[in-house]
């Protein structure tokens, strides 16, 4: 009941948007695009919120890392529920190098100092894809992880967590403090409610600088460039087995 | 990047499958443009999504059916969302807030199904803001709960088979007996009558009044009071699956303590109710317009001829920028007009003047989205046909474009008396 939850939400480009590269192959077109919750972030928030109302945690936290837009992303998650948000602002050229390590060692560093027991985060971001940060923010706290999870069981000090691997489920217990990473099954999010979303208003959202929490946003990766996936060559239509087979060997295929 | 978005559009809760080209993405609305909060961009995103999730893709077969099976459903969750009491007082069930939040919500609602939109618009705003701006404590206690849940579906019952741009005129008997009032006669394309449990019916309560108007008491009916009953459903050109039905009273009994405002003010109920209907259902052909773009925009970028996108044609972009200016230029002045009755300043003549423009680019404006679509616009497979349809309405309900010049023009008249 007294555990503190710490959520992660980013801000990404909406899933609905047509992804455009831009020209000078650096990197994609997010000028006048529509923004929204990364997917896995929404679930991880919904995940959040329903241990609060079970009573199970006491608090849950919405931090987002990035430039002022995403203050808009964080009240999205007050709106579902979140009690309090807290936004890391990064803009510039180290919001274009913000990777999964430099958002690890903002989380751990929050975690700490926000005495949270848990930290539930998206598998992966659906702009980057990535699915790393999760694993990182564990590795520099040392706490232990429950990835992928698409069931979370809260005990006493520990959770019972059900990963979606190859082949099949596995269940594992982990104690707590614990990253969670959420996989697209965990739960539904619901729709945030027009008086949650006049109540979110009023909730609180505090800016903190990088170097506040003495984190080093340096990266040592470049990125050299961004292409669009090459387009699908149209197919055609075999007869036969034989036809097929014998198309896959002219083709050197088997 | 590219393969979960995919799998992510691909795997929404209710899968969409659009024809192709044809809706690929909604063309995005610029709020910052349109001087929204930062709560009404929200409001907008989420019930954006809900809508477009739980609604659009159920769209065609509510017109194609004229039936909204899941009506009762969907409407339990919109008032799980708060929004079927957006103006309505808080303690009662309500949200609180205001006609332009209102406005926003028909809008997107209209964007995924008109005909819902338009079922939604005689819910709250009709039957319920009636209810709020003329209820005693008492009947607000009695119905409005039940009506913002969700667990019941509102109407309003003003036009008869011989009285519609003419409303005064109307032949609905109530007399007084003891502590009821008893109904006589019938009311005519009712929207959601077939449903609605909680119904406010105007009718004369002194036929002999001069003038006319000063003789009309509105009454709270609810279904299953006695002698009261609906006739089959209408069939209609378009607004399929909104249900729309004559009312029938036949020595109906309604008590005495469901006089909703005075005896013989009806009019005034019905006048003042009338502006702000104009206002809120306003909203429905920008709905319409903004459905126009999202599909016919993505489809000129899919659809080629002569060896280009049709969207590359300099005519066909005269059509995009004739349809997107026509939307905005509405969409300014419904939500400027929304905004000042927010403030407390109703204007009759500009309650009439957003309807009235709004319906008719929405006409103008889906049978181009027709014409962008060619062969494909003119099949039902395609939407742009219901579009039109639906659209063709808001030049009728709510007063028709006629009515509403002559608001417009009384007012200057007046100016010069």
């Amino acid at each position: 009941m007294s555990a503190r939850v710490l959520v992660g939400v980013k801000r990404v480009i909406d899933y609905a948007v047509k992804i455009r590269v831009k020209p000078d192959k650096t990197g994609v077109v997010t000028d006048g695009v529509k923004h929204s919750m990364n997917p896995f972030c929404e679930i991880a928030i919904e995940e959040a919120v329903r241990l609060k109302e079970k009573k199970l945690i006491k608090e849950v936290i919405a931090v987002s890392c990035g430039p002022q837009q995403s203050q808009e992303t964080i009240r999205t998650a007050l709106a579902m529920g979140a009690d309090r948000g807290i936004h890391v602002d990064v803009s510039g050229k180290d919001y274009e190098n913000l990777g999964p390590l430099q958002v690890s060692k903002i989380l751990a560093a929050l975690a700490k100092k926000e005495d949270v027991r848990l930290i539930i985060l998206g598998k992966q971001a659906i702009d980057d894809d990535c699915n790393q940060t999760g694993q990182m923010t564990a590795a520099l706290l040392d706490w232990p992880q429950g990835t992928f999870a698409s069931q979370v069981d809260f005990q006493e000090d520990s959770l019972k967590v059900e990963r979606e691997i190859d082949g099949g489920l596995e269940t594992i217990k982990i104690k707590m403090p614990a990253v969670v990473t959420a996989d697209l099954r965990l739960n539904e999010p619901r729709y945030a409610t027009l008086p949650n979303i006049m109540k979110a208003k009023k909730k609180k959202i505090d800016t903190v600088k990088p170097s506040d929490l003495g984190v080093d946003l340096s990266s040592q990766l470049e990125v050299l460039s961004v292409e669009e996936p090459s387009q699908r060559q149209a197919g055609v239509k075999v007869e036969t087995v034989e036809d097929l087979i014998k198309k896959l060997r002219d083709s050197g295929r088997i | 990047m590219l393969t979960l978005r995919r799998l992510l559009q691909v795997g929404q809760k209710g899968t969409r499958v659009w024809r192709r080209g044809c809706a690929g993405s909604p063309i995005p609305t610029d709020d910052i443009i349109n001087g929204l909060t930062e709560e009404q961009m929200q409001l907008r995103q989420t019930i954006h999504r809900f809508c477009q999730e739980q609604l659009a893709p159920k769209a065609q077969a509510i017109d194609r059916d004229n039936e909204f099976k899941d009506m009762r459903n969907f409407w339990k969750k919109l008032g799980d969302l708060g929004v079927l009491g957006i103006t309505a007082p808080v303690e009662f069930g309500g949200s609180g807030m205001g006609y332009l939040d209102h406005v926003i919500v028909v809008e997107e609602i209209s964007r995924a199904s008109a005909a819902v939109g338009l079922s939604y618009g005689a819910h709250s705003n009709l039957c319920v803001n009636q209810l709020v701006r003329n209820g005693s404590h008492a009947q607000k206690e009695k119905y409005l709960p039940k009506l913002l849940n969700g667990e019941y579906i509102g109407a309003l019952a003003m036009s008869e088979p011989n009285s519609g741009s003419d409303v005064v005129s109307m032949k609905l008997r109530a007399v007084h007996k003891g502590d009821y009032y008893v109904l006589n006669g019938n009311k005519f394309w009712i929207t959601n009558g077939p449903e609605a449990d909680v119904l406010i019916v105007y009718a004369k309560t002194e036929p002999s009044a001069k003038p006319s108007s000063h003789g009309i008491t509105a009454f709270i009916v609810e279904k299953g009071m006695p002698g009261f009953s609906t006739a089959q459903k209408l069939d209609k050109l378009g607004m399929r699956g909104s249900s729309t039905c004559e009312l029938i009273f036949e020595d109906c009994k309604v008590p005495e303590k469901n006089m909703l405002g005075h005896l013989n003010k009806g009019v005034y109920v019905l006048m003042s109710g009338l502006d702000l209907e104009r206002l809120v259902l306003s909203a429905g052909p920008l709905g319409i317009m903004q459905a126009v773009l999202d599909h016919s925009i993505p489809y000129m970028h899919v659809r080629e001829a002569f060896g280009q996108k049709i969207g590359h044609f300099q005519l066909l972009q005269g059509k995009m920028a004739d349809m997107y200016t026509r939307l905005s230029a509405c969409r300014q002045y419904v939500y400027s007009v929304a905004r000042a009755c927010d403030r407390g300043h109703f204007s009759a003549k500009d309650c009439a003047g957003v309807i009235l423009y709004a319906a008719e680019s929405a006409t103008q404006v889906a049978l181009d989205g027709i014409q962008c679509l060619g062969g494909n616009g003119y099949i039902n497979e395609y939407p742009m046909g219901r579009f039109l349809r639906d659209a063709k309405l808001y030049e009728i309900g709510a007063g028709t474009s006629e009515i509403r010049r002559l608001v417009i023009g009384r007012a200057f008249n007046a100016m010069f008396k």
